[in-house]
Protein backbone atom coordinates (compact mmCIF):
# COMPACT_ATOMS: atom_id res chain seq x y z
CA UNK A 1 0.00 0.00 0.00
CA UNK A 2 1.11 3.29 -0.82
CA UNK A 3 2.05 6.20 1.75
CA UNK A 4 -0.57 8.09 3.20
CA UNK A 5 -1.34 11.28 1.91
CA UNK A 6 -2.84 14.16 3.17
CA UNK A 7 -6.27 15.07 1.36
CA UNK A 8 -7.89 12.74 -0.86
CA UNK A 9 -7.81 10.28 -2.00
CA UNK A 10 -5.75 8.95 0.85
CA UNK A 11 -3.09 7.25 -0.65
CA UNK A 12 -2.84 5.99 -4.60
CA UNK A 13 -2.94 1.85 -5.03
CA UNK A 14 -1.36 0.22 -8.22
CA UNK A 15 1.54 -0.68 -9.19
CA UNK A 16 3.47 0.65 -12.04
CA UNK A 17 4.63 -1.33 -15.09
CA UNK A 18 6.35 -0.45 -18.46
CA UNK A 19 5.92 -1.99 -21.84
CA UNK A 20 9.65 -3.06 -21.11
CA UNK A 21 8.80 -5.15 -18.17
CA UNK A 22 6.68 -7.24 -19.93
CA UNK A 23 8.88 -7.41 -23.31
CA UNK A 24 11.49 -8.26 -20.76
CA UNK A 25 8.86 -10.89 -19.35
CA UNK A 26 9.86 -9.31 -15.51
CA UNK A 27 6.02 -10.10 -14.72
CA UNK A 28 3.69 -12.79 -15.81
CA UNK A 29 1.80 -12.21 -18.23
CA UNK A 30 -0.67 -14.13 -20.56
CA UNK A 31 -0.90 -13.26 -24.34
CA UNK A 32 -4.02 -13.84 -27.36
CA UNK A 33 -4.48 -13.14 -30.96
CA UNK A 34 -7.72 -13.40 -31.61
CA UNK A 35 -9.28 -14.73 -35.03
CA UNK A 36 -12.52 -13.63 -36.10
CA UNK A 37 -14.35 -12.67 -39.31
CA UNK A 38 -17.63 -10.70 -39.37
CA UNK A 39 -20.01 -10.05 -42.74
CA UNK A 40 -22.40 -7.41 -42.19
CA UNK A 41 -25.64 -7.13 -44.40
CA UNK A 42 -25.65 -3.57 -45.85
CA UNK A 43 -29.45 -3.44 -45.27
CA UNK A 44 -32.30 -1.66 -47.41
CA UNK A 45 -30.82 1.59 -47.84
CA UNK A 46 -27.09 1.14 -48.03
CA UNK A 47 -27.44 -1.68 -50.47
CA UNK A 48 -28.84 0.76 -52.72
CA UNK A 49 -26.67 3.44 -51.71
CA UNK A 50 -23.64 1.66 -51.91
CA UNK A 51 -25.14 0.15 -55.59
CA UNK A 52 -25.24 3.82 -56.68
CA UNK A 53 -21.61 4.55 -56.01
CA UNK A 54 -20.86 1.65 -58.24
CA UNK A 55 -22.75 2.70 -60.79
CA UNK A 56 -20.96 6.74 -59.95
CA UNK A 57 -23.72 7.88 -58.30
CA UNK A 58 -24.54 9.64 -54.94
CA UNK A 59 -28.16 8.61 -54.11
CA UNK A 60 -29.97 10.24 -51.05
CA UNK A 61 -33.04 10.19 -49.25
CA UNK A 62 -36.14 12.79 -48.86
CA UNK A 63 -38.29 13.26 -46.12
CA UNK A 64 -41.31 15.48 -47.45
CA UNK A 65 -42.42 15.86 -43.85
CA UNK A 66 -39.10 17.16 -42.39
CA UNK A 67 -38.55 19.05 -45.55
CA UNK A 68 -35.14 17.20 -45.46
CA UNK A 69 -32.61 15.26 -48.31
CA UNK A 70 -30.66 12.65 -46.11
CA UNK A 71 -26.98 11.53 -47.17
CA UNK A 72 -26.48 9.11 -46.00
CA UNK A 73 -29.71 7.47 -47.14
CA UNK A 74 -32.10 5.95 -44.54
CA UNK A 75 -35.43 4.30 -45.00
CA UNK A 76 -36.72 5.74 -41.44
CA UNK A 77 -36.22 9.36 -40.24
CA UNK A 78 -34.76 9.49 -36.44
CA UNK A 79 -36.75 13.31 -36.44
CA UNK A 80 -40.34 12.82 -37.17
CA UNK A 81 -39.51 8.90 -37.04
CA UNK A 82 -41.74 7.80 -40.05
CA UNK A 83 -40.63 5.94 -43.39
CA UNK A 84 -38.68 8.00 -45.71
CA UNK A 85 -40.39 8.87 -48.98
CA UNK A 86 -37.99 8.83 -52.01
CA UNK A 87 -34.97 8.25 -53.74
CA UNK A 88 -32.74 10.80 -55.46
CA UNK A 89 -29.76 11.24 -57.22
CA UNK A 90 -27.73 14.01 -56.38
CA UNK A 91 -24.69 15.68 -57.83
CA UNK A 92 -21.01 14.72 -57.27
CA UNK A 93 -19.74 17.62 -55.61
CA UNK A 94 -19.93 19.60 -52.13
CA UNK A 95 -18.12 21.78 -49.71
CA UNK A 96 -15.69 20.55 -47.04
CA UNK A 97 -17.50 20.98 -43.68
CA UNK A 98 -14.41 19.99 -41.64
CA UNK A 99 -10.99 18.26 -41.95
CA UNK A 100 -8.08 16.99 -40.34
CA UNK A 101 -4.54 16.23 -41.98
CA UNK A 102 -3.56 12.97 -40.24
CA UNK A 103 -0.15 11.69 -39.57
CA UNK A 104 -1.81 8.26 -37.66
CA UNK A 105 -2.69 5.03 -39.79
CA UNK A 106 -5.25 2.99 -38.15
CA UNK A 107 -3.53 1.48 -35.56
CA UNK A 108 -1.82 4.98 -34.50
CA UNK A 109 0.93 4.02 -35.94
CA UNK A 110 3.03 7.25 -37.58
CA UNK A 111 3.13 8.25 -41.25
CA UNK A 112 5.44 10.30 -42.91
CA UNK A 113 2.87 11.83 -45.81
CA UNK A 114 -0.07 13.24 -44.36
CA UNK A 115 -3.54 11.81 -44.92
CA UNK A 116 -6.41 14.39 -45.90
CA UNK A 117 -9.81 13.25 -44.38
CA UNK A 118 -12.56 14.91 -43.67
CA UNK A 119 -16.54 15.18 -43.92
CA UNK A 120 -18.46 16.85 -47.44
CA UNK A 121 -21.62 18.27 -47.67
CA UNK A 122 -23.16 17.19 -50.81
CA UNK A 123 -24.48 19.42 -52.89
CA UNK A 124 -28.62 18.99 -53.12
CA UNK A 125 -28.54 17.35 -49.81
CA UNK A 126 -30.05 18.85 -46.81
CA UNK A 127 -27.06 21.68 -44.73
CA UNK A 128 -24.52 19.02 -43.28
CA UNK A 129 -26.08 16.04 -45.35
CA UNK A 130 -22.78 13.88 -46.32
CA UNK A 131 -20.31 11.68 -45.43
CA UNK A 132 -16.30 11.26 -44.27
CA UNK A 133 -14.05 10.71 -47.68
CA UNK A 134 -10.35 12.15 -48.16
CA UNK A 135 -9.29 14.55 -50.16
CA UNK A 136 -6.63 14.58 -52.67
CA UNK A 137 -5.02 16.92 -55.80
CA UNK A 138 -4.47 19.73 -52.92
CA UNK A 139 -2.18 21.08 -50.50
CA UNK A 140 -2.67 20.70 -46.70
CA UNK A 141 -2.10 24.56 -47.30
CA UNK A 142 -4.72 24.48 -49.53
CA UNK A 143 -7.44 22.89 -47.60
CA UNK A 144 -10.25 24.72 -45.65
CA UNK A 145 -13.72 24.66 -44.60
CA UNK A 146 -15.88 25.18 -47.45
CA UNK A 147 -13.62 24.49 -50.00
CA UNK A 148 -15.84 23.21 -52.79
CA UNK A 149 -14.86 19.70 -54.23
CA UNK A 150 -15.87 17.15 -56.34
CA UNK A 151 -15.69 13.29 -56.22
CA UNK A 152 -12.72 11.58 -58.15
CA UNK A 153 -14.39 8.10 -59.25
CA UNK A 154 -12.61 4.59 -59.62
CA UNK A 155 -12.43 3.37 -63.30
CA UNK A 156 -16.43 1.54 -63.65
CA UNK A 157 -14.66 -1.43 -63.95
CA UNK A 158 -12.75 -1.57 -61.13
CA UNK A 159 -15.65 -0.65 -58.84
CA UNK A 160 -16.83 -2.63 -56.59
CA UNK A 161 -19.96 -1.33 -54.45
CA UNK A 162 -17.76 0.56 -51.37
CA UNK A 163 -17.06 3.65 -50.30
CA UNK A 164 -14.35 3.62 -51.66
CA UNK A 165 -15.42 3.58 -55.52
CA UNK A 166 -14.67 7.41 -55.01
CA UNK A 167 -11.04 7.77 -54.60
CA UNK A 168 -11.37 11.30 -52.94
CA UNK A 169 -12.44 14.71 -53.13
CA UNK A 170 -10.50 17.21 -55.52
CA UNK A 171 -10.86 20.88 -55.68
CA UNK A 172 -13.89 21.62 -57.74
CA UNK A 173 -12.56 23.85 -60.58
CA UNK A 174 -11.46 27.23 -58.71
CA UNK A 175 -12.41 25.99 -55.93
CA UNK A 176 -8.91 25.47 -54.40
CA UNK A 177 -8.61 28.88 -53.58
CA UNK A 178 -8.56 30.10 -50.21
CA UNK B 1 -37.65 10.05 -5.17
CA UNK B 2 -35.08 9.70 -2.09
CA UNK B 3 -32.35 12.30 -1.33
CA UNK B 4 -29.24 10.87 -1.94
CA UNK B 5 -25.75 11.77 -0.38
CA UNK B 6 -22.28 10.71 -1.44
CA UNK B 7 -20.61 8.91 1.91
CA UNK B 8 -16.80 7.53 0.42
CA UNK B 9 -14.84 7.22 -2.73
CA UNK B 10 -11.76 5.73 -4.18
CA UNK B 11 -9.41 5.82 -7.06
CA UNK B 12 -6.01 3.48 -8.17
CA UNK B 13 -3.20 5.42 -9.67
CA UNK B 14 -3.92 6.10 -13.13
CA UNK B 15 -0.69 4.63 -15.64
CA UNK B 16 -0.51 3.23 -19.12
CA UNK B 17 0.57 -0.16 -17.75
CA UNK B 18 -0.44 -1.13 -14.19
CA UNK B 19 0.38 -5.13 -12.90
CA UNK B 20 -3.12 -5.60 -11.08
CA UNK B 21 -6.01 -7.05 -12.80
CA UNK B 22 -9.19 -5.18 -13.55
CA UNK B 23 -10.16 -6.91 -11.14
CA UNK B 24 -7.55 -6.54 -8.56
CA UNK B 25 -7.91 -2.62 -9.61
CA UNK B 26 -12.15 -2.62 -8.62
CA UNK B 27 -10.95 -4.19 -5.58
CA UNK B 28 -7.81 -1.80 -4.51
CA UNK B 29 -10.72 1.45 -5.07
CA UNK B 30 -13.32 -0.34 -3.59
CA UNK B 31 -11.68 -0.75 -0.40
CA UNK B 32 -10.75 2.84 -0.25
CA UNK B 33 -14.34 4.21 -0.59
CA UNK B 34 -15.57 1.67 1.89
CA UNK B 35 -12.15 2.81 4.20
CA UNK B 36 -13.89 6.30 3.77
CA UNK B 37 -17.29 5.24 4.33
CA UNK B 38 -16.55 3.54 7.46
CA UNK B 39 -18.22 0.74 5.98
CA UNK B 40 -17.91 -3.39 5.00
CA UNK B 41 -19.24 -5.49 1.84
CA UNK B 42 -22.41 -6.60 3.94
CA UNK B 43 -23.32 -2.94 4.51
CA UNK B 44 -23.74 -2.66 0.32
CA UNK B 45 -27.46 -3.26 -0.88
CA UNK B 46 -26.32 -2.97 -4.46
CA UNK B 47 -23.67 -2.73 -6.45
CA UNK B 48 -23.04 -0.77 -10.18
CA UNK B 49 -20.16 -1.18 -12.32
CA UNK B 50 -19.05 1.18 -15.10
CA UNK B 51 -16.65 -0.38 -17.63
CA UNK B 52 -16.04 1.03 -21.63
CA UNK B 53 -15.99 -1.43 -24.42
CA UNK B 54 -14.66 -4.99 -23.70
CA UNK B 55 -12.36 -4.77 -26.60
CA UNK B 56 -9.38 -2.81 -24.86
CA UNK B 57 -9.61 -5.58 -21.99
CA UNK B 58 -10.01 -8.36 -24.21
CA UNK B 59 -12.61 -9.81 -22.25
CA UNK B 60 -15.90 -9.77 -23.72
CA UNK B 61 -18.97 -9.05 -20.98
CA UNK B 62 -16.16 -7.87 -18.68
CA UNK B 63 -18.93 -6.47 -16.03
CA UNK B 64 -18.77 -10.95 -15.09
CA UNK B 65 -15.15 -10.53 -14.95
CA UNK B 66 -14.70 -7.55 -12.85
CA UNK B 67 -17.76 -8.41 -10.80
CA UNK B 68 -15.61 -10.40 -7.38
CA UNK B 69 -13.36 -6.83 -7.36
CA UNK B 70 -16.14 -4.60 -7.40
CA UNK B 71 -17.88 -6.19 -4.20
CA UNK B 72 -20.67 -7.69 -6.59
CA UNK B 73 -20.30 -11.22 -6.06
CA UNK B 74 -24.20 -12.01 -4.24
CA UNK B 75 -25.89 -8.90 -4.48
CA UNK B 76 -27.91 -7.25 -6.93
CA UNK B 77 -25.23 -5.86 -9.69
CA UNK B 78 -25.56 -4.23 -12.96
CA UNK B 79 -23.19 -3.16 -15.61
CA UNK B 80 -23.67 0.10 -17.46
CA UNK B 81 -21.62 1.22 -20.18
CA UNK B 82 -22.22 4.55 -22.92
CA UNK B 83 -18.51 4.29 -24.16
CA UNK B 84 -17.15 7.35 -22.49
CA UNK B 85 -20.40 9.11 -21.16
CA UNK B 86 -19.35 5.98 -18.80
CA UNK B 87 -17.73 8.02 -15.88
CA UNK B 88 -20.71 9.97 -15.04
CA UNK B 89 -23.29 7.49 -16.22
CA UNK B 90 -22.42 4.75 -13.76
CA UNK B 91 -23.04 7.11 -10.74
CA UNK B 92 -25.88 7.95 -12.34
CA UNK B 93 -27.04 4.37 -12.44
CA UNK B 94 -25.74 4.49 -8.59
CA UNK B 95 -27.59 7.30 -7.68
CA UNK B 96 -31.60 6.25 -9.33
CA UNK B 97 -30.73 2.53 -7.05
CA UNK B 98 -30.95 4.76 -4.37
CA UNK B 99 -33.00 7.52 -5.45
CA UNK B 100 -35.86 5.02 -6.21
CA UNK B 101 -35.99 3.66 -3.01
CA UNK B 102 -34.96 0.02 -3.78
CA UNK B 103 -31.39 0.42 -2.16
CA UNK B 104 -30.12 2.41 0.83
CA UNK B 105 -26.47 1.70 0.08
CA UNK B 106 -25.33 1.80 -3.43
CA UNK B 107 -21.46 1.37 -4.73
CA UNK B 108 -20.72 2.43 -8.04
CA UNK B 109 -17.32 1.09 -8.97
CA UNK B 110 -15.43 2.21 -12.57
CA UNK B 111 -12.39 0.09 -14.03
CA UNK B 112 -10.64 0.40 -17.55
CA UNK B 113 -7.64 -1.47 -18.43
CA UNK B 114 -6.41 0.17 -21.77
CA UNK B 115 -2.63 -1.39 -21.44
CA UNK B 116 -4.09 -4.87 -22.33
CA UNK B 117 -4.75 -4.04 -26.03
CA UNK B 118 -2.07 -4.05 -28.66
CA UNK B 119 -0.61 -2.64 -30.92
CA UNK B 120 -2.31 0.18 -29.60
CA UNK B 121 -5.71 1.19 -27.58
CA UNK B 122 -6.75 2.17 -31.00
CA UNK B 123 -6.68 -0.96 -33.02
CA UNK B 124 -9.60 -1.47 -30.49
CA UNK B 125 -11.36 1.66 -31.75
CA UNK B 126 -11.58 0.88 -34.96
CA UNK B 127 -14.23 -1.63 -34.03
CA UNK B 128 -16.71 1.25 -32.99
CA UNK B 129 -16.68 2.62 -36.88
CA UNK B 130 -19.51 2.36 -39.15
CA UNK B 131 -18.56 -1.05 -41.06
CA UNK B 132 -19.50 0.37 -44.34
CA UNK B 133 -18.91 3.82 -44.61
CA UNK B 134 -16.17 4.52 -42.34
CA UNK B 135 -13.94 1.36 -41.94
CA UNK B 136 -13.01 0.68 -45.33
CA UNK B 137 -11.63 4.75 -45.01
CA UNK B 138 -8.97 3.16 -42.30
CA UNK B 139 -9.59 5.75 -39.71
CA UNK B 140 -8.21 6.65 -37.03
CA UNK B 141 -10.58 7.31 -33.92
CA UNK B 142 -8.42 11.17 -33.31
CA UNK B 143 -9.77 11.65 -36.79
CA UNK B 144 -12.89 12.29 -35.15
CA UNK B 145 -11.70 14.68 -32.25
CA UNK B 146 -9.33 16.36 -35.10
CA UNK B 147 -12.38 17.34 -37.17
CA UNK B 148 -14.14 18.18 -34.17
CA UNK B 149 -12.16 20.47 -33.06
CA UNK B 150 -10.87 22.10 -36.52
CA UNK B 151 -15.12 22.58 -36.92
CA UNK B 152 -14.57 24.48 -33.40
CA UNK B 153 -11.79 26.59 -33.85
CA UNK B 154 -12.87 27.71 -37.37
CA UNK B 155 -16.42 28.73 -36.43
CA UNK B 156 -15.43 30.79 -33.53
CA UNK B 157 -12.32 32.08 -34.66
CA UNK B 158 -10.33 30.36 -31.72
CA UNK B 159 -6.58 30.43 -31.82
CA UNK B 160 -4.78 26.84 -30.63
CA UNK B 161 -2.64 29.08 -28.29
CA UNK B 162 -5.97 29.49 -26.35
CA UNK B 163 -6.66 25.80 -26.37
CA UNK B 164 -3.17 24.46 -25.44
CA UNK B 165 -3.64 26.58 -22.45
CA UNK B 166 -6.42 24.13 -21.44
CA UNK B 167 -3.55 21.53 -21.40
CA UNK B 168 -1.04 23.03 -19.60
CA UNK B 169 -3.69 24.55 -16.57
CA UNK B 170 -4.60 20.75 -16.56
CA UNK B 171 -1.26 18.95 -16.21
CA UNK B 172 -0.05 21.62 -13.56
CA UNK B 173 -2.97 20.99 -11.52
CA UNK B 174 -2.82 17.56 -11.99
CA UNK B 175 0.44 18.23 -9.87
CA UNK B 176 -1.34 18.08 -6.64
CA UNK B 177 -3.15 14.57 -7.74
CA UNK B 178 -1.52 11.43 -5.79
CA UNK B 179 -2.86 8.90 -8.72
CA UNK B 180 -2.03 11.18 -11.85
CA UNK B 181 -0.72 10.21 -14.35
CA UNK B 182 0.95 12.95 -16.36
CA UNK B 183 1.35 15.68 -13.72
CA UNK B 184 3.68 18.61 -15.13
CA UNK B 185 4.32 21.31 -12.79
CA UNK B 186 6.45 23.16 -15.83
CA UNK B 187 4.75 22.77 -19.03
CA UNK B 188 4.56 25.47 -21.12
CA UNK B 189 1.72 26.30 -24.13
CA UNK B 190 4.66 26.46 -26.10
CA UNK B 191 5.62 23.07 -25.62
CA UNK B 192 1.92 21.97 -26.39
CA UNK B 193 2.13 23.66 -30.15
CA UNK B 194 5.68 22.39 -30.23
CA UNK B 195 4.71 18.48 -29.37
CA UNK B 196 4.20 16.11 -32.32
CA UNK B 197 1.35 16.56 -34.68
CA UNK B 198 -1.19 13.50 -34.94
CA UNK B 199 -3.75 14.75 -36.87
CA UNK B 200 -3.87 18.71 -37.09
CA UNK B 201 -4.78 20.21 -35.50
CA UNK B 202 -4.61 17.81 -32.71
CA UNK B 203 -0.82 17.56 -31.30
CA UNK B 204 0.59 15.10 -28.69
CA UNK B 205 -0.21 17.43 -26.08
CA UNK B 206 -3.46 17.81 -26.72
CA UNK B 207 -4.58 14.29 -26.18
CA UNK B 208 -5.15 12.35 -22.71
CA UNK B 209 -3.15 9.50 -22.80
CA UNK B 210 -4.79 6.06 -22.71
CA UNK B 211 -4.28 4.25 -18.76
CA UNK B 212 -5.37 1.47 -16.46
CA UNK B 213 -6.97 2.35 -13.36
CA UNK B 214 -10.40 2.08 -10.97
CA UNK B 215 -11.99 4.31 -8.91
CA UNK B 216 -15.19 3.63 -6.62
CA UNK B 217 -18.52 5.72 -5.03
CA UNK B 218 -20.70 5.04 -2.11
CA UNK B 219 -24.22 6.21 -2.32
CA UNK B 220 -26.62 6.30 1.37
CA UNK B 221 -29.91 7.58 1.41
CA UNK B 222 -31.45 10.27 3.02
CA UNK B 223 -32.52 8.22 6.03
CA UNK B 224 -29.21 6.85 6.86
CA UNK B 225 -26.51 9.04 5.52
CA UNK B 226 -26.31 10.63 9.76
CA UNK B 227 -25.04 7.53 10.68
CA UNK B 228 -21.82 8.04 8.72
CA UNK B 229 -21.61 12.14 8.08
CA UNK B 230 -22.65 15.17 9.63
CA UNK B 231 -21.92 17.36 6.47
CA UNK B 232 -22.84 15.32 3.63
CA UNK B 233 -22.24 15.99 -0.02
CA UNK B 234 -25.54 15.61 -2.49
CA UNK B 235 -26.90 14.61 -5.94
CA UNK B 236 -28.55 17.10 -6.70
CA UNK B 237 -29.66 16.58 -10.09
CA UNK B 238 -28.63 14.18 -13.17
CA UNK B 239 -29.24 14.48 -16.95
CA UNK B 240 -27.97 12.12 -19.79
CA UNK B 241 -28.92 12.67 -23.56
CA UNK B 242 -27.69 11.03 -26.90
CA UNK B 243 -27.23 12.96 -30.58
CA UNK B 244 -28.19 11.33 -33.44
CA UNK B 245 -25.27 8.77 -34.74
CA UNK B 246 -25.17 10.13 -38.12
CA UNK B 247 -22.12 11.89 -36.79
CA UNK B 248 -21.70 13.67 -40.12
CA UNK B 249 -24.95 15.22 -40.16
CA UNK B 250 -24.29 17.23 -37.26
CA UNK B 251 -22.86 20.36 -36.93
CA UNK B 252 -20.07 20.12 -34.92
CA UNK B 253 -19.12 22.88 -33.43
CA UNK B 254 -21.36 22.84 -30.43
CA UNK B 255 -22.50 19.76 -28.21
CA UNK B 256 -26.19 20.33 -28.00
CA UNK B 257 -26.64 16.93 -26.52
CA UNK B 258 -24.34 18.13 -23.57
CA UNK B 259 -26.80 20.95 -23.37
CA UNK B 260 -29.84 18.72 -23.05
CA UNK B 261 -28.32 16.50 -20.30
CA UNK B 262 -27.44 19.85 -18.70
CA UNK B 263 -30.58 21.31 -18.80
CA UNK B 264 -32.44 18.30 -17.58
CA UNK B 265 -29.85 17.73 -14.67
CA UNK B 266 -29.97 21.50 -13.87
CA UNK B 267 -33.65 21.38 -13.57
CA UNK B 268 -33.85 18.78 -11.22
CA UNK B 269 -31.14 20.60 -8.92
CA UNK B 270 -33.39 23.74 -9.45
CA UNK B 271 -30.69 25.33 -11.22
CA UNK B 272 -32.09 28.82 -12.77
CA UNK B 273 -28.69 30.10 -13.35
CA UNK B 274 -25.87 27.81 -13.99
CA UNK B 275 -23.18 30.66 -14.46
CA UNK B 276 -24.18 31.82 -10.74
CA UNK B 277 -25.38 29.18 -9.03
CA UNK B 278 -22.25 26.58 -9.75
CA UNK B 279 -19.09 26.95 -8.12
CA UNK B 280 -16.72 24.70 -10.04
CA UNK B 281 -16.88 21.74 -12.66
CA UNK B 282 -15.31 19.42 -14.07
CA UNK B 283 -16.02 18.79 -17.85
CA UNK B 284 -15.05 15.55 -19.70
CA UNK B 285 -11.29 17.11 -21.08
CA UNK B 286 -9.86 13.78 -22.97
CA UNK B 287 -8.74 16.90 -25.42
CA UNK B 288 -7.86 20.37 -24.62
CA UNK B 289 -10.45 21.36 -26.49
CA UNK B 290 -13.03 19.39 -25.18
CA UNK B 291 -13.06 21.24 -21.62
CA UNK B 292 -13.54 24.55 -23.18
CA UNK B 293 -16.42 22.97 -25.93
CA UNK B 294 -18.43 21.15 -22.85
CA UNK B 295 -17.82 24.37 -20.61
CA UNK B 296 -19.95 26.05 -23.27
CA UNK B 297 -22.18 22.64 -23.98
CA UNK B 298 -23.05 22.77 -19.96
CA UNK B 299 -23.88 26.42 -20.78
CA UNK B 300 -21.45 27.97 -18.34
CA UNK B 301 -20.61 30.37 -20.84
CA UNK B 302 -21.67 31.75 -24.31
CA UNK B 303 -20.29 29.65 -27.03
CA UNK B 304 -17.39 30.91 -28.34
CA UNK B 305 -16.38 31.99 -25.38
CA UNK B 306 -14.89 29.41 -23.16
CA UNK B 307 -11.44 30.14 -24.85
CA UNK B 308 -11.51 33.83 -23.40
CA UNK B 309 -12.60 32.92 -20.22
CA UNK B 310 -9.60 30.42 -19.66
CA UNK B 311 -6.78 33.10 -21.42
CA UNK B 312 -8.38 35.68 -18.49
CA UNK B 313 -7.57 32.84 -15.94
CA UNK B 314 -10.95 32.72 -14.75
CA UNK B 315 -10.95 28.54 -15.02
CA UNK B 316 -7.91 28.39 -13.18
CA UNK B 317 -8.26 26.85 -9.63
CA UNK B 318 -8.41 29.95 -8.06
CA UNK B 319 -10.52 32.04 -10.44
CA UNK B 320 -14.53 32.38 -10.15
CA UNK B 321 -15.20 28.90 -12.24
CA UNK B 322 -12.35 27.18 -11.67
CA UNK B 323 -12.38 24.10 -14.47
CA UNK B 324 -11.09 20.34 -14.03
CA UNK B 325 -9.42 21.51 -10.43
CA UNK B 326 -8.28 17.33 -10.13
CA UNK B 327 -6.10 18.02 -13.13
CA UNK B 328 -8.51 16.20 -15.30
CA UNK B 329 -8.25 13.31 -17.99
CA UNK B 330 -5.48 15.54 -19.81
CA UNK B 331 -3.07 15.46 -16.43
CA UNK B 332 -4.31 12.63 -14.07
CA UNK B 333 -5.02 10.16 -17.18
CA UNK B 334 -7.79 9.10 -19.22
CA UNK B 335 -8.84 4.71 -18.50
CA UNK B 336 -12.37 5.43 -19.70
CA UNK B 337 -14.80 4.76 -17.34
CA UNK B 338 -12.34 5.34 -14.16
CA UNK B 339 -12.85 8.85 -14.96
CA UNK B 340 -14.97 8.78 -12.81
CA UNK B 341 -12.88 9.58 -10.13
CA UNK B 342 -11.69 12.93 -11.48
CA UNK B 343 -15.14 13.39 -12.62
CA UNK B 344 -17.51 12.77 -10.06
CA UNK B 345 -15.35 11.53 -6.96
CA UNK B 346 -13.38 14.92 -7.61
CA UNK B 347 -16.97 17.06 -6.52
CA UNK B 348 -17.52 15.03 -3.71
CA UNK B 349 -13.06 15.22 -2.65
CA UNK B 350 -13.65 19.17 -3.33
CA UNK B 351 -17.11 19.85 -1.89
CA UNK B 352 -16.34 17.64 1.46
CA UNK B 353 -13.26 19.83 1.79
CA UNK B 354 -10.96 17.04 1.37
CA UNK B 355 -9.14 17.81 -1.56
CA UNK B 356 -5.46 19.04 -0.13
CA UNK B 357 -3.27 20.36 -2.20
CA UNK B 358 -6.09 20.38 -4.96
CA UNK B 359 -8.38 22.31 -2.88
CA UNK B 360 -10.31 25.42 -4.14
CA UNK B 361 -9.71 28.01 -1.87
CA UNK B 362 -13.08 29.43 -2.21
CA UNK B 363 -15.25 27.19 -0.07
CA UNK B 364 -17.24 25.85 -3.69
CA UNK B 365 -21.08 24.89 -2.04
CA UNK B 366 -22.22 23.48 -5.69
CA UNK B 367 -20.17 21.54 -8.63
CA UNK B 368 -20.98 19.86 -11.87
CA UNK B 369 -19.68 16.82 -13.29
CA UNK B 370 -19.76 15.52 -17.07
CA UNK B 371 -18.60 12.71 -19.10
CA UNK B 372 -18.59 12.42 -22.94
CA UNK B 373 -18.84 9.54 -25.50
CA UNK B 374 -20.28 7.42 -28.27
CA UNK B 375 -19.61 8.66 -31.61
CA UNK B 376 -19.22 12.42 -30.26
CA UNK B 377 -22.82 12.36 -29.75
CA UNK B 378 -23.48 10.69 -25.68
CA UNK B 379 -23.66 13.49 -22.33
CA UNK B 380 -24.21 12.07 -18.92
CA UNK B 381 -24.20 15.46 -16.32
CA UNK B 382 -24.57 15.55 -12.50
CA UNK B 383 -24.66 18.49 -9.94
CA UNK B 384 -23.71 17.90 -6.58
CA UNK B 385 -23.50 20.20 -3.50
CA UNK B 386 -22.75 20.42 -0.05
CA UNK B 387 -25.20 19.81 2.74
Amino acid sequence: MAKKIEGSPGYAPGTRVSTKDIVQKKISYSWWEPEVQYSWSMGQAMSKFIMGLKDGKILGRTCIKCDRVLVPPRMFCEYCYGPTDNWIELKDTGSIETYSISYLDSDARRIKDPILIGVISIDGASPQHGFMHYFGEMTKEEIHIGMKVKAVWKAPKDREGAITDIKYFKPLKGGGKK
Amino acid sequence: MNDVAVIGAGMTVFQRRLKETGKELSYLATKMALEEAGITKKDIDMVVMGSAPDAFDGIHQKGENLLDGAAGAGKPYVRVFNGGGTGVFAPIAGWWHVASGVADIALVVCEEKMGNCYPHPQTAFRHIWDPILDRPLAPNLVWLFAMEMNRYMTKYNIKKEDIARVAVKNKRNAVGHPCAQLPDEKITIEDVLNSEMMAWPVQRLDISPPSDGASALIFCSKDKVRQFTDDPVWVDGVGWNIDSTMWTNRDLSFPRYVANAARMAYKMAGIHNPRKEIDFAEPYDPFDYKELHHMEGLLLCNKGEAPILTREGVTERDGNMPMCPSGGLMGVGNPIAATMGQKICELYWQLAGKAGKRQIPTDPQVGVGQAWGDIMQMATVAVLRRG
